[in-house]
């Protein structure tokens, strides 16, 4: 698949299926993107947080009269100068939806944030106090200044521990620490375990990794002189709920705040929460009377940013002879760090999506979340998904090996096939509604892989033995990921006088490109050229309402709600159209923005001329005692379920005995995500998905030393992959397009993420396998693979 | 990002002193050109490179990623070299030619061979690392001669992305490059 230079021709077809080459790349190439930083806001004193270095203490005493009297400072603020300030962050994800409740009863525990620590810190990072200064080197001199007294407190890291009698109590107000609890089962499983031919029980353990999006957090804000408006500017994923969660914190009419997110460098999750910072600095431009600027380092973002992936899954597998599953049995931890910040959202996507394409008949599957003195863990692309798929898929093999049977063998035995589609689990999804696959070829997904993944060679190999001490293996991993999260996503399209099209929609963009997928979508559903769209997102200005760009779902939503109002508009158009010509509305048509008779062949009218010849501007005619007749349409698009996205990922590595590093030598991945709008862009997302996997594979983790100490607050120590690990990869696609939408798309911004820690996991023990290895945790560095090698008896090269 | 109110013109602009960074610190008048156009200014000795040119200069295409030379979104050139700005002084740039993203096709001009590669190659998402590797690989195309795979190679790995997956930007290079030395050695893939 390759998309090289290309110029789309507008031949009048569609616009959805075409590589369109990306109207907002030539801004960003000459400089002149709008990240938040990059706005300037003359008078602006910047701020800088003072954080806690300790991850467990209590705060004996705070005393900022030296940073107060420091040149340049405007302000010094501790957690109670801000005390009466009712911050609840994060407040719709913290939600349980009614279903789920009513199905499962869920324990959700809630712990609220304080805005700036007062009595107690619990993760090294959090926020104990912030200075406002006349910049930010005079602000972070008076940091220095500010003098905290802290007693600490034991400190817990790990959740296990966590979870023992006796262990300290991270909020007072909770009966112990655990964050959420949710089990659910299906058919019988205890029976079916006692029956099975075959059961294999293993400990995975997924490691602790974070987003880490090259532009670093960042917000400012300044109140209107004119309005009276308060204009924030975060690098948000949710600019909505900034400014519902800012006129909360603050006492404002939600209307009163308009929150821009224009350019954002990356998101992947970890700018999809709210954090305390994003209410502070909005507040101090309030309270100062001039506009205000924080934006995060490297360090702070590394450590005080939110954390993902840390999973403990107890799992066990029951099979009869053949390798068919009987019952799957899962007891997951997972370590929230030091706040509950997204309630089920992590925990349950691991919960139910454990199953992946397989065919489970008894299903038991429990989940703790547990709070422990580390920074808070929330949804990082995937959002529990590459967990789960790490334990199951490291169980699949590890049954394969038990039964004798090739890995992809296995997999082949148990995956639901096409006509069983929608294929009802048993298990409830996430919406609390009974979990539906809408559509999908999972045996195809897999057979593609296997036929690319040259599996013989392999083997021919294996059996040669290592060469120079290099061992060859391979590795498959499937997973399914319910694209399209609800509850709703808002379009608004209007024709202006011109003939031009503005679309705005509520979902912001960090990078997906949806100035360009969106404006195909809209030229399409109204018949227009695509070069007269004009895409905005990221303004609660341009569209009262909204969700934002997280869990896959901002093509399902936004783009059916763009293709919805451009349906509308079009009839309106078309309307206009018959009244102007005295004709009926069905003898006309509306193609590349000329407006057709079906039986004439001259064009008719143009859509310039039906808007820009009108009583009000895009208002054609008043007609039949309505005033309004604009050509405008707002649609909020309500999914009604899931659009069910699945892949089949295959990797071919060879390990090297000595140095234990792990080379990649043919990665394969096969995703189905339905109707592709933008062939390029998909493939990028996926692309893009798949590299921060292999990080995450091979090289990412977030340490913490038993102090609760980070051990890795720079990319010194913590290590993003660069160019030269990341290889080229093999990609292929099949498409059923989801029932679920008037598109048939379903999302791909997080599939790419999910397989990767787990295919190179089985491919590196299947490399191993003549020392008798068993990959139970991630990352697969040099080191842990030799440890892995030693722990086997092996020597290897001196460390 | 500052209260600097003096929004200066790099053509043209002589910048008067801003408040201070901080006491005790020195203070230098600098003069250097920046893209092209002479520029001097009163900059304190801790004012960093990336600072200077975003801040006072409001030339905002230079990123600042990590600060810590590691990801090299703030990557400019200075005397045709790629350097990071976030590890560089504004003081050290005495006398340097200073080329930063904006300088490459400035207003309309169209964009360069680099630039349009990466549109092309689907080589950035974000955008926000894109300013430090065009720059980088403008001082690629600008080799006198080829530079081999290693060179391509090792030049990519002082910058990280997070959205590509690298591939369509080693794409973008190498079409660059290709078009750069229509003559010289085949376009290799990697």
């Amino acid at each position: 698949m390759s998309h090289g230079p290309q110029q789309p021709t507008p031949d009048g077809g569609p616009w959805t299926g075409r590589p369109v080459p990306r109207v907002e790349d030539d801004r960003l190439l000459r400089g002149n993107g709008r990240y938040v930083d990059d706005v300037a806001l003359p008078g602006a004193a910047e701020a800088a947080f003072l954080r806690s270095p300790h991850a467990h203490a209590r705060i004996r005493s705070v005393d900022v009269t030296a940073a107060l009297a420091a040149p340049g400072v405007v302000a010094v603020w501790t957690g109670a100068d801000v005390a009466h300030l009712p911050a609840m962050l994060n407040r719709e994800e913290l939600r349980t939806p009614p279903g789920l409740a009513e199905l499962l009863d869920p324990y959700v525990a809630i712990t609220p944030m304080p805005l700036l620590a007062t009595d107690r810190v619990l993760y090294v990072g959090q926020p104990v106090a912030v200075v406002l200064a006349e910049n930010r080197y005079l602000a972070e001199d008076a940091l220095e200044l500010v003098d905290v007294r802290y007693a600490p407190l034991p400190v817990l890291v790990d959740p296990d521990q966590a979870l023992t009698d006796g262990a300290p109590l991270l909020h007072d107000e909770l009966r112990d620490n655990t964050a959420v609890a949710v089990a659910t089962k299906v058919g019988d499983p205890d029976a079916a375990f006692a029956s099975a031919h075959t059961v294999v029980s293993e400990e995975f353990r997924a490691h602790r990794y974070v987003a880490s999006p090259i532009e670093t957090r960042a917000v400012s804000a300044q109140v209107d002189p004119y309005s009276g408006e308060l204009t924030v500017w975060s690098n948000t994923q949710t600019p909505h709920r900034v400014r519902e969660a800012t006129a909360h914190t603050l006492g404002l009419d939600a209307e009163r705040v308009r929150v821009i997110a224009t350019d954002v460098g990356g998101g992947f999750g970890q700018k999809g929460i709210l954090y305390v910072e994003e209410m502070l600095v909005p507040y101090a431009a309030r309270v100062l009377g001039r506009p205000v600027l924080w934006r995060e380092d490297r360090n702070e973002n590394l450590t005080a940013s939110s954390h993902a992936r840390e999973q403990i899954h107890r799992i066990e597998l029951a099979a009869d002879a053949q390798g068919h599953l009987l019952a799957v049995r899962d007891r997951i931890t997972v370590n929230f760090g030091a706040y509950n910040m997204t309630g089920l959202v992590v925990p349950y996507n691991s919960v139910c999506h454990l199953l992946g394409p397989y065919r489970v008949p008894h299903v038991d599957i429990d989940v703790v979340g547990v709070l422990t003195n580390t920074t808070f863990a929330t949804p990082y692309r995937g959002a529990g998904r590459p967990e789960t798929v790490f334990a199951m898929e490291r169980a699949m093999d590890r049954l394969a090996a038990e039964l004798g049977l090739e890995p992809a063998e296995l997999r082949a035995r148990n995956l639901v096939g096409p006509d069983e589609m929608p294929y009802a689990t048993g298990l409830v999804d996430r919406s609390g509604k009974p979990q539906s696959y809408d559509s999908g070829d999972f045996p195809e997904l897999l057979r593609r892989a296997v036929a690319k993944a040259d599996v013989e060679g392999v083997r021919a190999r294996q059996r040669e033995g290592a060469r120079d001490g290099r061992l060859v293996g391979v590795g498959f991993a499937m997973y399914i990921e319910a694209t399209g999260l609800g509850p709703f996503e808002t379009a608004r399209i209007d024709i202006a006088p011109s003939g031009r099209v503005k679309l705005a929609i509520g979902a912001p963009s960090q990078g997906q490109g949806h100035r360009t997928s969106m404006a195909q979508i809209a030229a399409d559903a109204i018949g227009v050229p695509f070069d007269v769209v004009d895409v905005v997102g990221g303004d609660t200005s341009a569209t009262p309402f909204g969700v934002g760009t997280i869990a896959s779902r901002a093509l399902v939503n936004a783009g059916n709600a763009t293709h919805r109002a451009g349906r509308l508009v079009r009839e309106k158009i078309i309307e206009a159209a018959a009244r102007r010509l005295g004709v009926p509305a069905d003898a006309l048509d509306l193609r590349e923005g000329v407006i057709t008779s079906k039986t004439a062949e001259e064009p008719a009218l143009t859509l310039s001329e039906l808007a820009g010849r009108a009583p009000l501007p895009g208002t054609p005619e008043p007609t039949d005692g309505r005033h309004g007749t604009e050509l405008s349409e707002t649609v909020h698009f309500r999914p009604p379920g899931f659009a069910v996205s699945s892949g089949a990922h295959a990797v071919v590595v060879e390990v090297d005995e000595h140095t234990g590093e792990t080379e990649i030598l043919h990665y394969v991945a096969v995703h189905d995500a339905g109707v592709i709008v933008n062939p390029m862009i998909a493939e990028g997302q996926v692309t893009g998905g798949i590299a921060q996997g292999i990080g995450g594979a091979l090289y990412e983790e977030m340490v913490y030393g038993p102090d609760g100490q980070p051990r890795t607050g720079t990319y010194m120590d913590y290590l993003v992959p660069t160019s030269s690990e990341i290889p080229d990869l093999d990609l292929d696609e099949i498409h059923s397009p989801s029932p679920m939408n008037d598109l048939g798309v379903k999302g791909l911004g997080e599939g790419g993420a999910i397989a990767p820690q787990a295919v190179i996991a089985n491919a590196v023990e299947d490399a191993l396998r003549p020392f008798g290895v068993v990959v139970r945790r991630g990352p697969l560095s040099p080191s842990r693979v030799r440890d892995l090698l030693r722990e086997a008896g092996r020597p290897t090269a001196a460390r | 990002m500052t209260t600097y109110l003096a929004t200066p013109d790099p053509a043209t602009a002589t910048h008067a002193a801003p408040p201070p960074l901080a006491e005790p610190s020195g203070w230098h008048e600098i003069r250097l050109t920046v893209n092209g156009a002479p520029v001097t200014a009163q900059v304190e000795s801790r004012l960093l490179l990336s600072d200077f040119l975003r801040d006072r200069l409001r030339l905002t295409g230079t990123h600042v990623g990590c600060e810590h030379g590691v990801c090299g979104a703030c990557t400019v050139l200075v005397d045709g070299e790629p350097a990071r700005s976030c590890l560089t002084l504004a003081v050290q740039c005495t006398g340097a030619e200073l080329r930063t993203v904006e300088g490459l096709a400035p207003g309309d001009a169209p964009l360069t061979p680099v630039q349009r590669a990466f549109h092309e190659c689907h080589g950035m998402q974000c955008g926000f690392c894109t300013p430090g590797f065009v720059m980088t690989a403008t001082a690629l195309t600008e080799q006198p001669e080829r530079p081999d795979a290693a060179d391509v190679a090792d030049a990519l790995s002082g910058h990280l992305c997070r959205c590509t997956g690298y591939r369509n930007i080693r794409r973008a290079v190498c079409q660059a490059l290709d078009e750069r030395f229509a003559g010289g050695p085949a376009g290799r893939g990697e």
